[in-house]
């Protein structure tokens, strides 16, 4: 069991190199680079003749080895990274990308987090209630409302909420974090009154967040809804089902120890994968809901090509993405005796 | 031993043990599924009864309704689609009450008493019977709890002291292993130990040997013929080899089409079968020493679909001895001799 670990970390190790690697080459791959823009930046606003824009964008390019060859970009690129722990400079920012991502990485975790949590308790709630009742109406509700969630575009129901908080609830702030008056109030618990306040904005937190962590869930709920639903149809007509009945277990028995667990493993597999979909829910919400999180970074960098924010964000969703699959294959390992003995 | 001494040795046996109680009777049982292409007459009517610390053998060919009989007795119908029409299904228990298995609502506590410990079943998949995720012990322990008021340790014991009855090796070790890490013996052995470890009355083995290996076969047969003696438990043997029912069951019930066609002592069925279908099956078989006629001959001609409405016997289409009056009318299930019941007219 550990050298099963220990292979799968490594194996993760790798991929995670095998990502950054693509993510570099593909933020490289549309022409031009951010000297380029700062050129007809100069030129449109500064008033610099073509060869003068052209000798300040070269300087750039040497200044910050935009002119080395690409492989020495990303393996500079990876080095300050291991070494300095630094993502990089951005060009559009002047601050360093680590810095950057810092500020934004725990809110983004968080709203994933919570939306990948939703979806999958609803989901498997969901899908263990209606299994045994196949085909009845609360069956065919659920399969309509998942049909219904999974198919409508995100951005729009972001739209449909927005619309809804601001003009039908005349909500004042919808695209932050928080009401302003909150921004400054801190996270401390020392006195009674300090953690009413605290309270106070974890509440307003909330209020503004759970948009995002609904919209982002949503698909996810339709999809682990159906899986558990698939899962617990079999195992319920599993051979040892019939045998946990025959002993004289009640049904609410059956499903909690025989069937439940057992529909479970697939889910716990599947985890990792869907993990992706509460990423790019929580992109494309967040755009949509214009939340400071890593998927807005992640698009201005894109639009002005400030290539060390584009590829680090990419590499840090593609380690998320190998870190929920390497969670979920060992919960796997630890849970099911039949990999864990084999 | 050739198959018809064997039947006729157990019948010797027979007449000397007496008690001649019954410890379940099936009358006129019904089970239907009610499918969007129609309905399915699984069972069809049928009458026949176990007697206690017996053995009765089942048989039939695939889909004639053996196994849907016996789950309707532990009422492990899947409802909806199925469901039990007609019939009574009466169990003398063990403190001396009768009861109407199919009057008791699935889910009620009655007749949660009432399987594991009183009747158990085990199943033909021995790889697939046991829950994946639990050591056997607990499997087996589960149960023992349910029924029986012990701790959880004393449980425990008593799973161990099964796994040690059924002769699986390392009771001590096994007990926290799980199924994958068995054989499909062991595993039916497992099976043998949880279906027992509450004393049941009764023990259903529906196909419990024709997933496994000749040699396994003989041995768990022969463990199971063992452990009816230890536990005083009536058998009912669902099985579609006549070697088998010939070397186990005090009585035999041949099946068609969701019906009992006949009912008889072995050795009766063995030597002086009635019903033209038993007749064929026995013909269909090989059996050793028997002289006069080796030629195997198949029943000829396809079964009918359940789902058919069918005037007059069933096994008409396929009956050599087919009259004018058995495609008009239905025989009556009847005693012709006593202890030797059959569907047919030709005995009328
Ligand atoms: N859950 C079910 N739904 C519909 N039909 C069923 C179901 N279970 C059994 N049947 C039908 O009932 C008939 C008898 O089946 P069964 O008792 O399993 O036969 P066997 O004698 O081989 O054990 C078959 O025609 C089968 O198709
Ligand atoms: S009743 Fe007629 S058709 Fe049916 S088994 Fe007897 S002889 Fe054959
Ligand atoms: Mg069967």
């Amino acid at each position: 069991m550990i050298g099963y670990i220990a292979r799968r970390v490594g194996v993760s190790i790798a991929v995670v190199l095998g990502i950054a690697l693509v993510s570099f080459i593909v933020i490289q791959l549309p022409p031009g680079d951010y000297a380029d823009g700062y050129k007809s930046f100069l030129i449109e606003q500064g008033g610099a003749t073509e060869s003068e824009a052209e000798a300040q964008a070269e300087l750039f390019r040497q200044r910050y080895g935009l002119d080395k060859p690409l492989p020495l970009q990303f393996l500079v690129w990876i080095r300050d990274m291991v070494t300095k722990g630094s993502f990089g400079f951005s060009f559009a920012y002047k601050r360093d990308v680590g810095e950057l991502i810092a500020e934004r990485f725990p809110r983004t975790l968080l709203l994933a987090v919570l939306a990948h949590l939703t979806s999958t308790v609803v989901g498997i709630v969901v899908g263990i209630l209606v299994a045994p009742r196949q085909y009845s109406l609360a069956d065919n509700l659920a399969a309509f409302a998942a049909f219904v969630l999974s198919a409508l575009p995100r951005f729009w129901i972001a739209l449909a909420i927005m619309f809804f908080l601001v003009f039908t609830l005349e909500q004042e702030h919808v695209t932050a974090f928080h009401s302003p008056q909150f921004v400054v109030v801190p996270w401390a618990f020392g006195s009674l009154e300090e953690i009413s306040r605290t309270w106070a904005k974890l509440l307003d937190l909330l209020q503004h967040i759970w948009p995002v962590v609904v919209i982002a869930g949503l698909g996810g709920v339709a999809r682990n809804m159906r899986v558990m639903r698939g899962n617990m149809l079999d195992e319920l007509n599993a051979q040892y089902v019939t045998t946990a009945r025959s002993k004289g277990l009640t049904e609410g028995q059956v499903m909690r120890r025989h069937a439940v667990p057992n529909a479970l493993h697939p889910i716990i597999m599947y985890q990792g994968t869907s993990l992706p979909y509460m990423l790019q829910g929580e992109l494309q919400a967040s755009i949509v809901m214009g939340l400071p999180t890593i998927g807005t970074l992640l698009l201005t960098s894109l639009r002005n090509e400030d290539i060390y924010i584009s590829a680090s964000c990419l590499l840090i969703y593609g380690v998320l993405l190998v870190a929920g699959n390497l969670i979920a294959d060992i919960a796997l390992v630890v849970l099911d005796p039949r990999v864990r003995f084999s | 031993m050739t198959l018809s001494q064997q039947a006729l040795a157990r019948a010797a046996t027979n007449e000397n043990s007496g008690a001649n109680d019954t410890i379940l009777e099936i009358r006129g049982l019904k089970t239907y599924f009610f499918l969007e292409r129609g309905v399915v007459k699984a069972v069809d009517g049928v009458d026949v009864a176990v007697g206690r610390r017996k053995t009765l053998g089942v048989v039939g060919e695939s889909g004639c309704g053996k196994s849907v009989t016996f789950r309707s007795v532990m009422r492990l119908i899947q409802s909806p689609p199925g469901k039990i029409v007609e019939g009574e299904i009466l169990l003398h228990r063990k403190d001396g009450a009768t009861v109407d298995i199919v009057k008791l609502d699935p889910r009620s506590r009655q007749l949660r008493d009432i399987r594991g410990a009183e009747i158990a079943m085990i199943f033909q998949e021995p790889m697939t019977s046991l829950n994946p995720l639990h050591p056997v012990g607990r499997q087996i322990s589960e149960s023992v709890l349910l029924h029986q008021n012990m701790s959880r340790p004393a449980a425990m014991e008593r799973a161990e002291e099964m796994l040690n009855r059924v002769h699986i090796a390392d009771p001590d070790r096994r007990v926290s292993e799980y199924p994958h890490q068995l054989s499909g013996g062991m595993r039916q052995r497992v099976m043998i130990a949880l279906a027992l470890s509450c004393n049941p009355s009764i023990l259903i083995a529906d196909e419990p040997t024709t997933a496994l290996d000749v040699t396994v076969q003989a041995q768990i047969l022969d463990l199971m013929r063992e452990l009816q003696d230890d536990f005083d438990s009536a058998i009912v043997l669902i099985t579609h080899n006549l070697g088998v029912v010939s070397q186990m069951a005090d009585h035999v019930a041949v099946m068609y089409m969701g019906r009992v066609v006949e009912y008889a002592p072995v050795y009766d069925i063995f030597h002086r079968p009635k019903h033209p279908y038993t007749i064929g099956l026995l013909n269909s078989v090989p059996v050793l020493g028997r002289k006069e006629n080796n030629r195997l001959v198949p029943i000829t001609g396809m079964v009918p679909s359940p789902m058919d409405d069918i005037r007059g016997c069933a096994f008409a289409e396929r009956c050599p001895e087919a009259m004018q009056i058995c495609w008009e009318q239905s025989p009556e299930f009847k005693e012709h001799e006593p202890g030797h019941s059959a569907a047919c007219w030709l005995h009328d």
